[in-house]
């Protein structure tokens, strides 16, 4: 099929048209800014090991310049607090970005799943540093009975989560949920974070 | 395409000073990203990006953008000295947690990328607008809403005791235009309304209630401790238009304000708020049925009310004393069939509520920068916003809006002053998006494809011909250092320097 001319997309912008760009950038560019071949969580006082069981590999070919290891003074590791999991005691969790790719990783009883998705760059905000004071680390957990093993939320929580953006019944912050061997297995989508087709703009 | 101001449809005077309101139907006559007639860019071409304002929507932006485009170079303007707008001067100092996003803006400033230029207002008297515009690819406006929305009621503007909320905010957290508002707190009756029912509203309520061993531990400025230490304000009523499921406030600031020790929540009457609320969606259930919850107990030693269906008409001084507000009307409303409580109308009745301190607590608009109209960018004065096409500056014409080249806009100067952190930052990450985008894309920029843009390196020359002393991110770690130290003194986080002066002192 002939690529659509320019008028036919332009013609139903405001449906399309920031839709389709968002989307074309995610392909462009690489999820990171580090180096995307160092996917590898980072855990402190401890030699590096990768656990991710896929590695994200961009799917176009980019200009060399684009991998530019992004200069930083905050290290990488303020918001990726991981223990790295004892032999044995692996637990497993799979995240699905809104891509719909998903990613498994083997992580330590206790870490919260903030510190695990931000730890392997997935794209997850904790603007307010994973103190329950925002509703930017938003998840969908997949399964309701895995939703009923996590602990209820309290009013702290559900009242971010009121705020949140394409909120489900299955709703939590990330900062909130922490890994225990109950919830081994549990995989949890990241919500679309765009909003740029909400009615309130057309208004 | 040339420059803006050599675009075909920025010399047109037809919508040039009128009041404009936006639409949203965008006719694109620009190149557009995927456009088969257009090259891409590649992602190393050199990219200069300016940023208006560093508040929060402007700080996310830059991060999203040095996340997807490493390699651009963005230079952030910022009117006072120190950063971060609204985190700083805005969330309350009972707030510390929500103005931890400032780490992840400290991080983006110190990208090798990124300049900081502070104390460089931009408008006629200082730097002029149109100074960037021959120095940058794109200009995106984040400088929020400065203007406060008034009632044009009479007495407002001459009956002492009515403050904005605004001033009243930026009085207890330092900012440097409101540090001598001087609200008299010691002389009140013991009541203050509060006329507006947002955020800022239950702000206002709740610094005014909570005792002052509280705040001492936060970075609120000393001399609003001293004053607030010394209030005999034992009562606050807020009030709002419309019914309960329509106030703007979110349930959090509801709860802190249920939850502070000594103060009792006068019950809503049931016939006013829905007692039934297993229909409502989730967030207006939870909100409803903490209302209802209220407090423990009622009366205590200070107390708040919410009073709804209530339309301020006069502010009114005594007959023994008539520069001091004394009271103020309100007219009762009711709500409009059909229009599912969003409007209200007046019922005639009318009912006084006697208060010596009123807040006015209604909202804030945009205002232009002078010299943005002339350069073409079409500003919508009844909304008080930048026109734009979801973050696209874009004029409106009678056939649907025209993109303006190279010009962005993000946060409240876009959408108005509305949300929390999180919807500024996915409307920031989404101005983001758009840039990077159109300028990978290949879309139209400002001025000719190919020209070599300067940046700060430019732009500086005429700063310095000016006069103007810019404050860069290592003088404001200077400043940040100096606030904790004199905070870390007397037992706070950060005691914030209250006026330009002292900042530009210390750099």
């Amino acid at each position: 099929m002939p690529p659509p001319r320019a008028s036919s997309i332009f013609r139903n912008l405001r449906s399309q048209c920031s839709n389709r760009l968002f989307h074309r950038a995610d392909n462009i560019l690489p999820q990171c800014s580090r180096p995307i071949t160092t996917r590898t969580p980072i855990y402190s006082g401890a030699h590096n090991r990768a656990f991710t069981t896929r590695t994200l590999r961009p799917r176009l070919s980019l200009p060399s310049s684009i991998y530019i290891k992004q200069f930083s003074t905050t290290s990488y590791l303020s918001h990726g607090h991981l223990t790295p999991p004892k032999a044995g005691e692996e637990l497993k969790v799979t995240f699905v970005t809104k891509e719909g790719n998903e990613f498994t990783f083997e992580v330590a009883e206790g870490d919260n799943l903030l510190d695990i998705g931000q730890a392997h760059d997935l794209e997850m905000e904790g603007a307010c540093g994973g103190s329950c004071a925002c509703s930017t680390c938003h998840v969908i957990i997949d399964d309701q009975e895995m939703y009923n093993l996590l602990e209820e939320p309290d009013d702290d929580e559900n009242d971010m989560l009121d705020l949140a953006f394409g909120l489900t019944e299955t709703s939590r912050l990330g900062c909130q949920v922490k890994m225990k061997k109950e919830i081994d297995g549990l995989k949890v989508k990241l919500p679309a974070m765009t909003r740029n087709l909400q009615a309130s703009d057309f208004k | 395409m040339k420059s803006i101001l050599k675009h075909p449809l920025a010399r047109s005077t037809a919508w040039r000073g009128q009041r404009t309101s936006c639409r949203t139907r965008l006719i694109n006559t620009l190149h557009q990203p995927g456009d088969p007639e257009v090259a891409s860019r590649r992602a190393d071409a050199p990219f200069r990006l300016a940023i208006i304002g560093s508040g929060p929507s402007g700080f996310y932006t830059a991060y999203r953008v040095q996340s997807k485009l490493p390699t651009a170079r963005i230079d952030m303007y910022e009117a006072l000295p120190v950063p971060f707008g609204l985190v700083r001067f805005g969330v309350a100092p009972d707030h510390p947690e929500v103005k931890f996003c400032i780490n992840k803006f400290d991080e983006v400033a110190r990208h090798p990328n990124f300049t900081y230029i502070g104390n460089t207002p931009i408008g006629s008297e200082s730097l002029p607008f149109s100074s960037l515009l021959p120095n940058y690819n794109a200009i995106l406006l984040s400088y929020g809403a400065s203007k406060d929305k008034t009632l044009n009621l009479p007495g407002e503007s001459t009956l002492s005791g009515i403050h904005s909320a605004r001033a009243f905010v930026g009085w207890y957290n330092g900012l440097p235009e409101h540090k001598d508002l001087n609200p008299n707190l010691e002389g009140s009756d013991g009541k203050a309304v509060v006329i507006g029912q947002g955020n800022v509203a239950l702000d206002v309520a709740r610094i005014l209630l909570t005792g002052v061993d509280e705040l001492r531990k936060t970075d609120i400025t000393e001399y609003a401790l001293e004053a607030l230490s010394k209030s005999k304000v034992k009562e606050v009523e807020v009030v709002g238009r419309r019914g309960p499921l329509q106030a703007a406030f979110t349930i959090k600031e509801v709860r802190e304000l249920m939850n502070l020790p000594s103060v009792g929540f006068e019950p809503v009457p049931p016939s006013i708020i829905p007692q039934d609320t297993s229909t409502l969606p989730r967030a207006k259930k939870r909100l409803m049925d903490t209302i209802n919850k209220g407090t423990k107990s009622y009366p205590l030693e200070k107390n708040w009310k919410l009073s709804f269906f209530s339309s301020p008409t006069a502010f009114l001084s005594s007959s023994s004393n008539p520069d001091q507000l004394s009271h103020i009307r309100f007219e009762k409303t009711a709500p409009v069939e059909g229009t599912n409580g969003e409007k209200v109308v007046g019922t005639g009745k009318h009912k006084d509520v006697y208060a010596s301190l009123a807040f006015r607590s209604i909202g804030y608009k945009s205002e232009p920068i002078s010299g943005m109209i002339e350069a073409g960018i079409p500003f919508d004065e009844k909304k008080g916003v930048v026109c734009n096409t979801l973050g696209r500056v874009a004029k409106p014409t009678p056939e649907g809006d025209i993109q303006v080249p190279g010009i962005y806009t993000t946060g409240w100067v876009r959408r108005g002053p509305t949300g929390i952190i999180a919807s500024t930052m996915m409307d920031a990450f989404d101005a983001g998006d758009n840039i990077v985008n159109d300028w990978l894309g290949g879309v139209d920029f400002l001025g000719k494809e190919g020209d070599v843009k300067m940046g700060w390196e430019a732009v500086k020359r005429e700063h310095s011909r000016i006069g103007l002393k810019a404050v860069h991110w290592s003088d404001w770690d200077k400043i940040d250092k100096a606030e904790k130290e004199r905070g870390m003194k007397i037992g706070k986080e950060r005691e914030k320097f209250g006026t330009e002066e002292e900042m530009m002192a210390i750099v």
